[in-house]
């Protein structure tokens, strides 16, 4: 296949590096909702499809200063909503490990260059498993970081309380070291916190798994698909027979975690999303009628299917006589998630699953059906909701298509993480 | 059966939101909701947890930095005048 089919690339412009460091040399693709200064960012929107930042996200600025060449601004699900990247205004990307099918979402663009070599390293986002889905359907490693451990400064926000900037690479250890250069400290991002022992990860891509325990929670293989379980337990046998023990652990709250998580989405993206008003920025709604009507035209069309479903979900959850069941019981689920997990790494180094429950879907099969599509988070959100660090590794495949398993370790664990995935990858 | 959600509340919502959305969209949200809040009835089973919030305000110097010049900051703007952001009239 031909680089130029995959669509991975919604802008293609190179940027040259301000210093040298350890990124020297190498290139590196950005999710088109990360900021960069001069260069349009569109969060994959029509919104904000001739949008251009004055500045440069923190991430961006680092990768610079650290000597990488950005290669371009990769495509993606409109603003992060979606696990295919299909819902793009720019159309989707071409999954080059598995030709017919979506790269995932919503980083599918940059999870598809890094797949197809179109840049050594990439930058995508994660607010329920939007790094490490399109990492698994694409056969690569993605990194979904602790929370609060890189900045969203520049970020285009879609649900500030869930979302991370992180590296997709070709191994653990590359996708470490770009983990290494964007992540600490931003007085830009008040919630970033400086890790306890530093942020030396790629050191850690040693493979001595000797000795470390693994809890695999019963829940998330039950609704798998039998190949993807298979080849999960090949790989953990794998991992066992290099020393690393694992035991079957229970995480009954990981049941309402889908619910849970896109209740808070949507709500935070209802808030969110509401700046996009065609006057600052965005698509222009014209100036007939009052601010209100104008307003909701822009949005009628600057909007794809997806966001608009999204908002109006979030703005229902949030609206009197509504909060109550849908916005507060999510966040009593959230807090359920987090104690779980808080429960299990008393016991355990690190929790695995498949990433995936399911192949990387056919391209189109998913779209009429927003709640198939939601079904298939279930691995990967219940880590968002608890702000926790977790990595997608490929695991080998299952009826010849990729399969990766996720290892979720305690929060700013990530060296843990970068150890445990560097025996398989 | 009643549906859950009709027509007229997703046009509620979506003038909340303020989002249009023609008679299509109108009638495919209306169905979807329903399936999609049935689905979220699941909550209901969640049981109260006590969440300890370990936050922390983080604070910095009230002090004058460097911002986006009035040029930069407008020149995403659709229409402009005289220096400021050209929008409909409010109200």
């Amino acid at each position: 296949m031909v680089a130029e089919d995959l669509n991975a690339f919604v802008t293609r412009e190179e940027l040259e590096p301000t210093g040298d460091g350890p990124l020297s040399g190498r290139t590196v693709a950005v999710k088109d909702n990360i900021s960069t200064e001069g260069v349009r960012t569109t969060c994959g929107s029509n919104m904000l499809a001739h949008y251009v930042p004055p500045y440069d996200a923190t991430v961006v600025e680092r990768l610079k200063a650290a000597g990488a060449t950005i290669v371009g601004k990769t495509n993606m699900d409109e603003f992060g909503m979606g696990t295919t990247t299909e819902t793009s205004a720019f159309g989707p990307t071409q999954n080059p490990a598995a030709p017919g099918r979506v790269p995932g979402g919503s980083s599918g663009g940059s999870a598809a260059a890094v797949a197809a070599g179109e840049a050594d390293l990439a930058l995508g986002t994660d607010t329920g498993g939007s790094i490490r889905c399109p990492a698994a359907f694409c056969g690569v490693v993605g990194i979904k970081p602790t929370y609060g451990l890189v900045s969203r400064y520049g970020l285009v926000a879609y649900a500030n309380s869930l979302e991370q900037i992180g590296p997709i690479a070709p191994t653990v250890e590359e996708a470490a070291e770009l983990l290494e250069v964007v992540s600490g400290p931003d007085e830009r991002d008040g919630t970033t916190r400086e890790p306890a022992d530093g942020t030396d990860y790629a050191s850690a891509a040693d493979g001595d798994v000797d000795g470390l325990t693994v809890g695999v929670p019963t829940e998330l293989l039950d609704g798998a698909d039998e190949g993807i379980v298979e080849t999960f337990w090949d790989a953990l046998d794998d991992l066992e027979a290099q020393g690393a023990e694992y035991t079957e652990v229970s995480l009954p709250s990981v049941e309402t975690a889908v619910q849970a998580y896109y209740v808070i989405a949507m709500s935070e993206a209802s808030s969110n999303l509401a700046r996009f008003d065609g006057v600052r920025y965005g698509q222009s709604g014209g100036y007939d009628g009052n601010w209100n009507e104008t307003f909701a035209r822009s949005r009628e069309e600057g909007f794809g299917a997806e966001v608009k479903r999204r908002i109006l979900l979030g703005t229902y959850a949030l609206s009197a006589g509504y909060h109550d069941k849908y916005y507060a019981k999510a966040q009593d689920a959230r807090a359920w998630v987090k104690r779980d997990f808080d429960e299990t790494f008393a016991d355990v180094d690190v929790v695995a699953s498949p990433t995936m429950p399911v192949p990387p879907f056919e391209l189109g099969e998913s779209l009429d059906d927003p709640l198939q599509m939601y079904l298939a988070d279930a691995n990967t959100v219940p880590v968002n909701l608890a702000n926790l660090p977790a990595i997608s590794v490929p695991a080998g495949e299952a009826d010849g298509l990729p399969v990766g398993l996720q290892f979720v370790a305690p929060a700013f664990g990530e060296r843990t993480l970068v150890r445990a995935g560097s025996a398989l990858a | 059966m009643d549906r859950r959600v009709d027509d007229e509340e997703v046009r509620h919502v979506a003038s909340l939101a303020r989002v249009d959305l023609d008679d299509e969209e109108v009638a495919l949200f209306a169905e979807q909701f329903a399936d999609i809040l049935d689905y979220f009835d699941a909550l209901d089973e969640v049981p109260e947890v006590e969440s300890e919030a370990e936050l922390d305000n983080v604070m910095r110097p009230d002090e004058v930095r460097e911002g986006l010049t009035q040029e930069e900051a407008l020149q995403n703007a659709p229409e402009t005048e005289d220096g400021f952001f050209k929008g409909p009239k409010v109200g």
